[in-house]
């Protein structure tokens, strides 16, 4: 499964309820607003530094740099771009965390 | 395309009347029912408020939809999972909602969730 | 791979329907198909040809045509979803067409994957 979240972690409980329900080995893809939660610093990135022993995380570059983040993402974390994504959401059935 | 039975699971997250997603989620459920497919419903975090008993709708002037639930099992569309959790965290019980479903945690939703084939979530 | 693509938000609000587009471009680059791009809810407004952005903004219901006509694509309307926001055949930009939810049911069933983009 490829769970997608968009919402910032700060105004949604989108991720938290993400890493509630997906199991292990599932992908984890953060895109939109979703992106600043993998950033040095965010309350957010120490939940994703612990889950990426069983997830496989990912972040949308391109929102990511939109943003003005690109040189603070966590080493938990692998940035990807839209073809990234393509790939993985081929790969797996998709769930988005609206 | 004739005779393919595909497992879909109906994700709802957010809450009556605020928003429209509710609503016209359940309208895409009712649709499905034509086509023979293997249809879950999943209310999760404040989807669980759609279930609750109760709802008046007179006072806002909107069309009171929640006695849909209930005849969605006239659809032949009777899997109907909350998770527990999202519940507990709101202070409601089975006995607080409107029609039968089955409670799971969030670990077993997301066993369940990992079985389907489309999840369509609003 | 034969991808469904579901719109839920309006264009210029909210990002999602510059995520879907942006996903649907890259999934043709790497060959693979469309099966159908579904507006539901406010994402009918993707549809409007009433719409009129700034000049140095992007034309987000042109680029849906645009998509359309260069490679074939599916663009369908939820036709409750529409009327309910005052979209009509005589407001709906070329390359898509009003039809009913079922359509988007029954992409579910054809696509080998449908994701969703929304609020």
């Amino acid at each position: 499964m490829l769970h997608i979240v968009n919402k910032s972690p700060q105004e949604k409980n989108c991720l938290d309820a993400c890493l509630g329900v997906a199991t292990d080995g599932a992908a984890v893809l953060l895109i939109e607003d979703a992106v600043y939660a993998a950033t040095t610093g965010h309350p957010a990135a120490a939940k994703l530094e612990q889950a990426q022993s069983r997830l496989k995380l990912y972040v949308l570059r391109p929102d990511l740099e939109a943003r003005g983040m690109a040189d603070r993402l966590i080493a938990a974390v692998t940035a990807v771009d839209y073809g990234g994504f393509v790939d993985l959401a081929a790969e797996h059935t998709c769930q988005s965390w609206l | 395309m004739e005779g393919v039975v595909k497992k879909f699971m109906f994700v709802n997250r957010k809450a009556p009347y605020g928003t429209i997603y509710a609503l016209e989620s359940l309208e895409v459920v009712l649709i499905s029912a034509a086509f023979d497919q293997d249809v879950s419903l999943a209310f999760l975090d404040d989807g669980v408020y759609q279930l609750k008993k109760g709802q008046q709708t007179k006072g806002i002037e909107t069309k009171n939809f929640s006695p849909t639930y209930r005849a969605l099992d006239g659809y032949d569309i009777e899997k109907l999972y909350v998770e527990r959790e999202a519940m507990e965290a709101r202070g409601l019980t089975e006995a607080d909602l409107l029609v039968d479903v089955t409670v799971l945690s969030r670990r077993e939703l997301g066993m369940l969730m990992d079985g389907m084939d489309v999840v369509l979530s609003f | 791979m034969k991808f469904g693509i579901l719109v839920n938000e309006g264009p210029y609000q909210h990002q999602s329907a510059d995520s879907a587009y942006l996903f649907c471009k890259a999934a043709l680059e790497k060959g693979h198909e469309i099966h159908r791009v579904f507006f539901y809810h406010d994402g009918v407004n993707n549809a409007s040809r009433l719409t009129e952005p700034p000049q140095d903004d992007r034309n987000i219901v042109k680029r849906w045509t645009q998509l359309a006509e260069e490679h074939g694509i599916d663009l369908v309307v939820c036709v409750a979803a529409a009327l309910r926001r005052g979209i009509k055949e005589e407001n709906l930009a070329a390359g898509f067409r009003i039809s009913g939810l079922g359509q988007l049911v029954e992409t579910g069933i054809e696509a080998d994957r449908v994701v969703t983009f929304g609020d």
